[in-house]
């Protein structure tokens, strides 16, 4: 048995190797499977812009100065966030925790807890960004005019995704059964959508709910984007990123602490 | 090569997970390599390979790219990388198989994967977590000569088993453990000839005859055991004739290392 050496002693919190084999591993799935993907993510926003849009749209033609067929394909995108990183963040979890058992066998080697979570949530939160702008892309050949301050959206899609990919692995880590995520989905994660201004403003809702949705991040996510659509609003604006940070910043040590419990014992 | 030998629920697998750091010890500090794993569980972590008694395969890839997953998060510097998964590829026998879905593995091959996943950065220490369990004999037998050939290079390997044969065949070292702690050490022969002597006696009949035997056995001082239909007398060898000869016919068999297990912790494996 040799001393470790001093430069081996040494060892940061953060270090590369664990985000290069989660980032490959993920990166090989993706190369799997990217056809589907973007095909369900250009889709699914044109359905909800036929469903909404041009159902809806024909009984109302403007909300808050813009089309509704702009108003829902704007909203869209936190809608697309949001089953971009809360599901997978879920699911991946729970399957990889419990089914697969890889995160044991990641736990063995020279892996933490906190690497693992931070290097997962970055790929969902990075493929929630970039899946989350194609309503936008979609929107345009239904009349939404490009405008510079659209290059933002996948950051505030990146953001969003993040708190949101961390919350799906704290459901993950925390649920007994895989059948306990369909109570998530119906009843945090479907209100979250509907009240976050995506098909109609909140500005309809009764007061106590547009009080609730003050504290929905996909509320401050859908401002974002049709911020950067339709024109900022500074002071406004800033607060909704800050909150959309707030949100991934408290998800992380929550879903990192459900997780060191859960994964360490 | 050290083995961990006991019953299921003895501590095995809560020992290896204690020295990866996947299992907070109550009490007590361990040291892996010269590292405290409490506080350097990484830097032990990354000198080790670990083999775990299920299988934990990433089942989303192929035989090669598991392999090369665990060749980045064991930092073996990129130029080496796929110089160290052929290597792998090799200690597992899958060459041929290395763009095959983990799914598609027999269970003797998800088995040797996972042994070669936890070489594939040539640790310093390899924790084997009951390597053949749940496997047919035949399988059992082609692992056995892939862990001595382990053995056979200098790798200090710890591993854990609840089959007797597999300690006595592989191990130079054997710790029996019972409920948590370990009740003898030696090498395999060493433990027999301390506590069983070199050979059993087996005798079989009625349950009257048996306990008769156990009785007589115990007054000229021999331990004996009972296994399933028949009693065994230990250190029959140093038994005198005549208490030998009045006990009846009986089967004279070598010591194992069962014998010692049994007689240490009054536990049956399996």
């Amino acid at each position: 048995m040799s001393a470790p050496t001093q430069t081996s002693r040494t060892t940061r919190r953060y270090e590369w190797a664990t985000f290069e084999g989660v980032w490959n591993r993920e990166f090989t799935l993706f190369k799997r499977f990217w056809l589907s993907t973007t095909i369900s993510s250009v889709v699914q926003p044109i359905i909800y812009l036929f469903a909404f849009g041009l159902g809806v749209g024909t009984l109302v033609s403007q909300v808050d100065g813009i089309s509704y067929v702009e108003f829902v394909g704007t909203g869209s995108v936190a809608t697309a966030v949001l089953f971009a990183s809360a599901f997978p963040g879920m699911f991946n979890t729970y399957v990889r925790r419990v089914f697969q058992r890889t995160y044991d066998a990641l736990l063995a080697a020279p892996v933490s807890v906190d690497e693992l979570a931070l290097a997962e949530a970055t790929w969902i939160a990075a493929k929630a960004g970039f899946y989350g702008s194609f309503p936008l892309i979609v929107t345009f050949f239904f009349g939404l005019t490009p405008t510079w301050g659209m290059l933002l959206v996948p950051i505030v899609g990146f953001v969003t995704g993040l708190g949101f990919a961390f919350f799906g692995m704290w459901v993950g880590a925390t649920i007994k059964t895989i059948e306990q995520t369909t109570y998530i989905t119906s009843i945090v994660l479907t209100p979250l959508f509907l009240v976050a201004g995506t098909f109609f403003p909140i500005s309809n809702l009764p007061p106590g709910l547009q009080v609730a949705a003050q504290f929905n991040p996909l509320y401050h996510c859908v401002e974002l984007v049709r911020a950067a659509c339709f024109g900022w609003d500074l002071p406004a604006d800033l607060y909704n990123f800050a909150f959309l940070v707030g949100f991934a910043l408290i998800m992380w040590f929550v879903a990192v602490r459900a997780l060191r419990t859960r994964l360490v014992d | 090569m050290l083995g961990l030998l006991g019953p299921n629920g003895a501590g095995k697998s809560t020992t290896m997970r204690m020295l990866t750091g996947q299992t907070r010890p109550t009490a007590g500090s361990i040291q892996v390599l010269g590292f405290d794993v409490k506080t350097e569980s990484k830097q032990a972590r990354a000198l080790m390979g670990v083999v775990p008694q299920i299988d934990n395969l990433d089942t989303d890839l192929t035989v090669e790219q598991n392999l090369m997953m665990f060749a980045v998060l064991y930092r073996v510097p990129r130029r080496e990388r796929q110089q160290a998964v052929e290597r792998a590829l090799g200690i597992a026998q899958l060459i041929d198989r290395r763009d095959s879905k983990v799914t598609e593995l027999s269970g003797g091959m998800k088995r040797r994967l996972l042994i070669a996943r936890g070489l594939v950065h040539q640790p310093e220490l390899v924790l084997l977590d009951e390597p053949t369990v749940g496997l047919d004999p035949q399988v059992r037998q082609e692992l056995w000569s892939l862990i001595d050939g382990l053995r056979t290079q200098g790798t200090t390997v710890l591993m854990s088993t609840h089959y007797i044969e597999e300690a006595e065949r592989l191990a130079d070292d054997v710790a029996v453990m019972s409920h948590g702690s370990i009740v003898a050490r030696g090498s395999p022969r060493d433990l027999r000839v301390q506590h069983v002597g070199e050979r059993a006696t087996e005798f079989y009949g009625p349950p009257e005859r048996l306990a008769r035997i156990a009785e007589a056995a115990k007054s000229a001082g021999l331990a004996s055991r009972r296994t399933g239909p028949s009693i065994a007398v230990l250190r029959s060898e140093s038994a005198p004739g005549d208490v030998l000869a009045a006990m009846g016919d009986g089967v004279h068999r070598p010591a194992t290392l069962e014998d010692v297990f049994v007689l240490l912790t009054g536990e049956v494996l399996e």
